[in-house]
């Protein structure tokens, strides 16, 4: 699990980093963090609906928050639990361009083991860095 | 651990952090709390609470509240008023949760009444409330209509046959704040919010039955003109928001600030968080009205919930919701920027308070108080943990000193992910069982991290607000049954 929920910070939310050896493996870690803050158990999301998220940002932090917030409005606004996978993020004139394939399905209560919602991604104390290793972030899911 | 030493004693209830302490400080940091809250408050408050003395146009002092915690952005529990000529809004300072708050409702019922039909009430509000991670309500609106409701609040609920007439003069601003424009608000936060009216979502939202015990009535007189008359009588206490709606509003305009703040307006800020823009700017009053949307559809949201927890009363116990004399008595937000009137240096300003995880405290006879509650002072609904008890406090004279402003809740002191470590959730259920507390939840985990365990002392915070003259207490109350989110 290339990612770990933080005990000593953000008391009320939760707090998670994520790494990853490319930015895409990064990106790939962060939303199943986020999705796992509300499901116990990823892999009982099975494969049924699928949706193609692009973005474009000026920075790839802000990008990588704009990709999360994709996945708390699918949650809300289709029910949908998702999760994803082939992703491709390119530098372009403008900044950083994302294009992402999710697979997921309607949540279920019966079926879906769900923990607690997330409101949104926080901007507090949110960092995308390159390390010696790859990449690494630090995301407070607002709860 | 120790006080750290950049703060300064005022008295036992206040501290002090002067501006020297932080670059930018325009103003110092003001914390309420007894030496034991302050003590065991975390450093975040402290670094959070310092920011936000730094934006511009901000008053007198930067408020901490005696349940402050580590938030993002402003600490919970922060309080700032800016100048609306010269200040800024920031929707860090107001939460994703617009208007996150808490609704009391009575009944003419006793405990012993009540004590039968426990676990059925429960059962049945945990069918009729949905709860929990995309819960959705029962209610069906066009994207239309969803904008009219978000236009006038609880009073489209009324219009509908979702309440009682005089339920809008017991909340905040009559249920609908004036000023709010569906124009402002994306089709995203519409998308999110239209098929969650009436639910009431996870996290620290809970549905609490109550029992207000004679020896913790602490006026009399006070508790009756709430109306808490009868020993161990039962009231239900709810708290819940804005949900996907008012955090996708929040969304939207945090990162349209950052486009223009820096560019634009030349703001430097501490944290992104703080993201903010001047409240007379276009972008300013585009938030302002977008966020009044979400303050509506929070009282519709809350308005919606009463309704339900009245047929479900009614439904268990054979009576109608009349008859059982279920009259709210109030409804108080959290999080909002609100305009009020304060005089500042002998002149009457419009000053926008930030209140995010705290309430508006207003003391007697000031406008804005429904005219029952007039003279003694508007009613503040504390939300304790699930585990411990709730408070209904009253707004006082000398809560100038916070621009009216006091606790919402006991304050976490663990994080969520500590808690879960630490507790267990079905484990805490059959615990609370065997103390009279009678619980449902969608989630064990979310159950688990609610642990009484994870809050400061409730009865600590309130006597903090107290001692510090920020609000006075009217009534405990303890918890016999509860629907968690």
């Amino acid at each position: 699990m290339p990612y770990k929920y933080l005990e000593e910070i953000a008391i009320a939310d939760i707090a998670f980093e994520a790494w990853g050896s490319t930015p895409e493996e990064l990106f790939k870690a962060a939303a199943d963090a986020t999705m796992n803050v509300m499901v116990a158990d990823l892999s009982t999301v099975a494969d049924r609906e699928k949706r193609r998220i692009e973005l474009e940002e000026e920075n790839l932090d802000l990008l990588l928050f704009n990709f999360l917030q994709e996945l708390i409005y699918y949650k809300d606004a289709q029910r949908l639990l998702l999760r994803v996978d082939n992703i491709h993020i390119e530098k372009t004139q403008k900044g950083f361009k994302l294009q992402a394939e999710a697979h997921g399905e309607e949540l279920n209560p019966e079926k879906h083991d769900l923990r607690v919602d997330v409101k949104a991604v926080t901007l507090h104390q949110f960092q995308v860095k390159k390390t010696s290793e790859g990449w690494w972030a630090q995301v407070i899911l607002d709860i | 651990m120790a006080i750290p030493e950049f703060i300064k004693k005022i008295s036992d209830t206040i501290w002090e952090i002067p501006p020297s302490y932080k670059e930018g400080m325009r103003v110092p940091a003001r914390i309420y709390a007894t030496e034991e809250l302050l003590t065991a408050m975390d450093e975040g408050v402290f670094d959070q609470i310092t920011n936000v003395a730094t934006l511009p146009g901000i008053l007198n002092y930067a408020y901490c509240m005696p349940d402050a915690h580590w938030g993002y952005g402003f600490p919970i529990g922060g309080v700032a008023a800016m100048d609306a000529e010269t200040g800024v809004i920031s929707p860090g300072g107001i939460g994703f949760d617009v208007n996150c708050g808490m609704r009391l409702v009575l009944t003419n019922l006793t405990y012993e009444e009540v004590k039968p039909h426990l676990q059925a009430l429960v059962d049945n509000l945990f069918k009729r409330v949905p709860a929990g991670v995309g819960c959705t309500g029962f209610i069906k609106l066009s994207q239309d209509e969803f904008c009219r409701v978000v236009e006038t609040g609880a009073q489209w609920c009324i219009k509908h046959n979702l309440g009682w007439e005089e339920d809008l003069t017991r909340t905040e601003e009559n249920g609908c704040i004036q000023g709010a424009d569906a124009s402002k608000i994306s089709k995203k936060a519409i998308e999110r919010g239209k098929d969650q009216v009436g639910t009431l979502g996870s996290g620290n939202h809970y549905l609490e039955i109550q029992v207000a015990k004679p020896e913790y009535i602490f006026d009399q007189e006070l508790a009756k003109a709430f109306g808490i008359t009868i020993p161990n009588q039962v009231v239900i206490m709810f708290h819940c928001g804005s949900r996907g709606f008012g955090h996708q509003v929040a969304t939207d305009y945090l990162q349209a600030f950052l486009k223009v703040m820096e560019s634009k307006y030349k703001i430097k800020i501490l944290d992104r968080e703080l993201a903010c823009a001047p409240f007379h700017s276009p972008e300013g009053q585009d938030y302002f009205a977008a966020m009044k949307c979400a303050i509506n559809l929070s009282f519709a949201n809350r308005q919606v919930i009463l309704h339900r927890i009245r047929e479900v009363f009614s439904d268990i116990l054979h009576r109608s919701p009349e008859d059982l004399g279920m009259h709210m008595v109030y409804d108080v937000a959290h999080n909002t920027a609100k305009l009020e009137k304060y005089e500042i240096n002998g002149e009457v300003r419009n000053v926008l308070v930030h209140r995010k995880g705290a309430t508006r405290a207003f003391g007697p006879n000031m406008e804005g108080i429904p005219e029952i509650y007039k003279k003694f002072g508007q009613p503040v609904i504390i939300g304790g943990s699930m585990e411990t008890g709730s408070y209904l406090l009253v707004g006082v004279e000398s809560g100038i000193q916070t621009f009216f402003s006091t606790a919402h809740g006991s304050g976490r002191t663990m994080s969520r992910t500590k808690a879960k470590k630490q507790f267990q959730g079905k484990k805490l259920q059959e615990e609370m069982a065997q103390r009279g507390i009678y619980v449902r939840s969608v989630s064990f985990a979310g159950l688990a991290e609610e642990a009484g365990g994870a809050y400061k002392n409730v009865d600590q915070v309130v006597e903090a607000t107290e001692r510090a003259g920020i609000s006075r207490r009217v009534a405990r109350f303890i918890p016999i049954g509860n629907v968690k989110g």
